[in-house]
């Protein structure tokens, strides 16, 4: 096939993957998948974007593997098998993890768990990143090599890039891909619908691809299921010798790969929707993989025979459909490899992308510059990071591929991989079933695991004298003979794999308990040990790391939304503060809030970082040591009668706490009612007595006449100013009472809003003020009564230009809409409204200042309220703006009879 | 965390929910003694090689495996399981 139309059918795949993505993360984006869309969070894609586990190395490689060593290939996916068969005992403790700590990675995980160090979480990051380049690299291999395969019998006289070249184009492409999706948005909890949906549709390819190839070459070359095993029996497959440790050895390693693998993990429990997918994931997976192993011998025994000899038997499933003349099943089977590949690239880097910028760059850059924690925008820095990380993570593998020379066979590579991600296992394991599991011999145990399998696999998978010289093979360093990279200790004559494996998860494992039995846990830790342990008997109570009421919930919110984002904080916030008995955007900072905002926050930059953000704002966490004890040595009966006590105080609190609000609010309604009684009968006096004057003055008579018209103007304006007074009280009564009659029509909010700014200029017009706007996104057309709502504009925008302070003064009109809905903020940079006020202004006669220069009467935000009640939406104050900002809300089409 | 003492013996609903629940667990270590079984037929010396039958042996063995699991999924997803009212924090104490 012509190398440029091969080119081009890939570009037109990954094209079509790109639309899928994209067209899932729209959907998600504007309201959720629901509805017709509802399938794409079904168990069914939870379960094909689990086939992530079937690589480039499976798609090509298990033939490879099995002409090589026989049925020994199946190992690969017995394990797994097994543990998705078992997943009551560790999958459906992990997934339920996972989405009560919101765990990013599995780095995340551990660090989470061993009291949210740091370090372990580095060393984890740097474990994954080492044993992962590898495998990276086997997949930017294989490509390249089905390419190659593909490409070479042209004779239009074009040659075929070389095989560097097309690896670099595929390094780049995929890290664009990645980074374009994987990085689109901070997500809370780290979720990728687009991408997973993509990898859902290359999991059917890659499936439909290998069984296509299969059904062909047992009914199509051979003849059928007796044919087929006839000549498996009779080709130099069936010398192949089962070596118990090799069997046993290898599904132990990949059932604790499909757990440990950076990708698993992202798609197994950071991506998972609902625990309940596990349920057909259990057998569904295993069906999966049950079908992508089914034909791997028929093939490969076929292959040997009919294929000339010393053809790679690792491309058998690509040469033997072109050998056969089969165009268009080899091309599908070229696109289930490229399928394999890319999406096992594009989750691997997200996943080590994450653990590298949660881990590694965001506490480097707290340190230093410890201020940045309540300052600064940290979401595009962490979006940066990851997408450095991204590059930075394809570069590896793809020097890599060029420095091992992509000559070793497929499964070799892989199976170095897995060794490497089965040392979390120990952690891992221990770290959820065993409540004394201690960070100190977590983090030994692992460094041990690491340093060995470097030292017996790692290392020695380039060969004698490329890292460790020949000698060290042959005498050991520094002749010391038992250290010997393929026989420590002195154990020779193991299958160096099998002697990598057993020593590193020995000595892992071995060291983590000795370590975790001699010291002793943190408060932290072992906060952390009891929620993990205990997951399903614990609710989310349990003791709280944060004391009451050291943080200031304004800092508090600034801070959310620089990692989530204005909305999704101001949200969040509110929730709280509702569930708190309170009205507003800031609830009170009690321990239960500070604990659920921390692990809101350690969904988008892990555990670690969130902690640290938070105590730099609260103080350290005041848990101490005897407060556990104190915790646990209370018994049982005292324990569940305080638990019920403890439930009713919270709802007396909440309770108290709501109606301690409304009293304070009547008191202060009732003192500035007293102080508006006086201050109306003063304002109405005032122009009542001139006008009693003046008139008493025209009565008697004989005046000049331009004294009359002077008196009569006086008269005249202050009848004026009554008359508008009484009209805003008619006003607000008639909105109150809900009979006013609006006025429906479409109007553009551009359109207000230019009206709204023009009749506002004329409120102290001596000021000169900027104001940024948003035309685009103004320009939308809304059904309501325009009147109206430009009169609430009129009202924000004057009430600005009159009170705002700062010297040059700005406002800013944002406008956003959501779910059906216009929400228009307008923000100025004064200096706000005082916290103790913000309550206040919306109720009648409410005035911040005595002021009454400023001249009104202080109802127009309570007119403004009662406008936008009847308009069918809400105006609110948005505190931490650093500035007075105001929210209004309301419906893009009010129907008439939601106007009652 | 504080529970009342757990009753002795369970209704036979809820008695029933824990030993599919306990079947659940079982089935790795079926599936794992299943698939390790060809080490002890299979000793390296044997000059009779059966990649054949052995292969057959493996497949149909998994596809029993995938087939319970199925049954078991199907079991544990039915009405009612999870709502235990006997079951709090008992996982796998004597009766339950």
């Amino acid at each position: 096939m012509p190398f440029n139309i091969l080119v081009l059918s890939c570009l037109a795949y990954v094209v079509f993957l790109f639309l899928v993505a994209w067209a899932v993360e729209r959907r998600a984006d504007r309201g959720g998948l629901n509805g017709r869309l509802a399938f794409l969070r079904s168990p069914l894609v939870y379960t094909l974007s689990l086939s992530i586990y079937c690589t480039a190395w499976t798609f090509y490689g298990a033939v490879g593997y099995a002409a090589r060593s026989g049925l020994e290939f199946v190992t690969i996916y017995l394990g797994p098998t097994l543990v998705f068969v078992g997943w009551w005992w560790i999958l459906r403790k992990l997934v339920r993890i996972g989405r009560q700590q919101r765990v990013t990675s599995i780095a995340d995980l551990i660090s989470s768990r061993f009291g949210k160090s740091n370090l372990l979480g580095v060393i984890v990051t740097v474990m994954a990143v080492v044993a992962a380049t590898p495998y990276i690299a086997l997949q930017l291999q294989s490509v390249t090599l089905s390419f190659s395969v593909f490409a070479s019998p042209t004779n239009d006289g074009f040659a075929p890039p070389g095989a560097e070249a097309t690896a670099i184009w595929v390094a780049g492409g995929l890290a664009l891909f990645t980074i374009l999706f994987g990085t689109r948005n901070l997500d809370a909890k780290e979720q990728h619908h687009g991408i997973v949906t993509a990898i859902a549709v290359e999991a059917v390819v890659k499936l439909l691809a290998l069984l296509a190839v299969g059904i062909f070459v047992v009914w199509g070359l051979a003849g059928g299921v007796a044919d087929v095993i006839a000549r498996i029996d009779a080709s130099r497959i069936a010398d192949w010798d089962l070596q118990p440790g090799r069997w046993a050895g290898l599904i132990f390693v990949s059932a604790a790969a499909v757990i440990c693998l950076p990708r698993m993990f992202q798609v197994m429990v950071v991506e998972n929707a609902d625990d309940r997918h596990l349920l057909t994931a259990s057998w569904a997976f295993p069906l999966y993989l049950f079908a992508m192993s089914l034909f791997i011998v028929p093939i490969a025994v076929v292959g040997l025979e009919r294929m000339p000899e010393g053809a790679n038997p690792d491309m058998f499933v690509l040469t033997l459909p072109l050998a056969e003349g089969q165009g268009a099943l080899a091309m599908l089977a070229f696109l289930g490899g490229f399928s394999s590949a890319t999406s096992m690239v594009i989750v691997e880097s997200i996943a080590l992308a994450t653990m590298v910028s949660n881990h590694i760059v965001m506490p480097l850059w707290l340190k230093v510059l410890p201020q940045r924690a309540v300052s600064g925008d940290l979401r595009r820095l962490v979006i940066f990071a990851r997408r450095i990380s991204i590059a930075a993570v394809l570069a590896l593998g793809y020097a890599y591929y060029r420095l091992s020379g992509g000559s070793a066979a497929l499964a070799a590579i892989g199976l170095i991989a897995f060794v490497g991600v089965a040392q979390f296992l120990p952690a891992m394991v221990f770290g959820i079933f065993w409540r004394g599991a201690t960070r100190v011999g977590a983090g030994l145990g692992l460094g041990a695991g690491f340093v060995v399998w470097m030292y017996a696999l790692f290392l020695p998978s380039f060969g004698p004298d490329a890292v460790l010289s020949a000698r060290i093979f042959a005498e050991g360093p520094l002749g010391i003979s038992w250290l010997r990279p393929y026989a420590l200790f002195g154990v020779e004559g193991m299958d160096p794999l099998l002697h990598a494996l057993f020593w590193s998860l020995f000595v892992n494992t071995a060291v983590f308990l000795i370590g975790s039995l001699l010291t002793f846990p943190g408060p932290v830790e072992r906060m952390q040990g009891a929620a993990f342990v205990r997951v399903f008997d614990m609710d989310e109570s349990g003791p709280r790391g944060w004391s009451r009421g050291i943080a200031e919930p304004e800092d508090l919110l600034m801070m959310a939304q620089r990692i989530l984002g204005d909305d999704e904080s101001l949200v969040f916030f509110e929730g709280e503060a509702k569930a708190q008995g309170k009205a507003g955007y800031l609830p009170d900072p009690t321990p239960e809030f500070m604990a659920r905002l921390e692990r809101r926050l350690a969904g988008s930059v892990g555990a670690a970082t969130a902690h640290a953000m938070i105590s730099q704002l609260a103080g350290r966490a005041t848990v101490t040591v005897e407060d556990l004890m104190a915790v646990a040595s209370e018994s049982a009966q005292i324990m569940e009668y305080t638990a019920r006590l403890e439930s009713q105080q919270e709802e007396l609190t909440r309770t108290a706490r709501a109606l301690s609000e409304a009293n304070e609010k009547l008191t202060q309604l009732s003192v500035q009612k007293d102080a508006f009684l006086s201050q109306i009968s003063h304002e109405l006096r005032t122009p009542m007595t001139s006008i009693r004057a003046f008139s008493e003055i025209l009565t008697e008579g004989d005046l000049p006449p331009e004294m009359v018209a002077n008196y009569g103007r006086i008269i005249h304006d202050e009848a004026k100013r009554l008359t508008r007074l009484l009209d805003d009280l008619l006003d607000l009564s008639v909105l109150e009472n809900g009979t006013v009659q609006l006025n429906l029509e479409l109007a553009n909010l551009s359109q207000m809003l230019d009206r709204a700014l023009q009749s506002a200029g004329h409120t102290r017009p001596e000021r000169s003020f900027m104001i940024h706007r948003d035309l685009p996104m103004e320009n939308i057309f809304i059904r309501t009564d325009a009147d109206r709502l430009v009169q609430v504009f009129i009202n924000l925008i004057s009430n600005s230009r009159k009170y705002c302070d700062a010297t040059a003064p700005e406002m800013r009109i944002a406008v956003r809409q959501r779910a059906g809905r216009v929400i228009v903020d307008f923000i100025d940079n004064g200096s706000g409204i005082p916290k103790d006020k913000q309550a206040l202004i919306f109720e009648k006669f409410a005035r911040l200042t005595d002021q009454t220069r400023a001249g009104g009467a202080g109802l127009g935000l309570a007119i403004c309220r009662e406008i936008m009640a009847n308009l069918g939406g809400t105006i609110t104050y948005l505190p931490g703006q650093r500035g007075a900002a105001f929210r209004v809300t309301l419906p893009l089409r009010l129907e008439r009879q939601a106007m009652a | 965390m504080a529970r009342a003492p757990a009753p002795l013996f369970l209704r036979p609903a809820s008695y029933r929910r824990r030993r599919r629940r306990d079947a659940a667990r079982l089935l790795p270590f079926v599936g794992a003694f299943l698939f390790l079984l060809p080490i002890l037929w299979s000793p390296q010396e044997t000059a009779r090689r059966d990649t054949g039958p052995d292969g057959i042996y493996l497949f149909v063995t998994w596809a029993l495996l995938i087939l319970l699991a199925y049954f078991l999924s199907r079991a544990l997803a039915a009405p009612g399981e999870g709502d235990d009212p006997e079951a709090e924090g008992g996982a796998a104490e004597d009766e339950g």
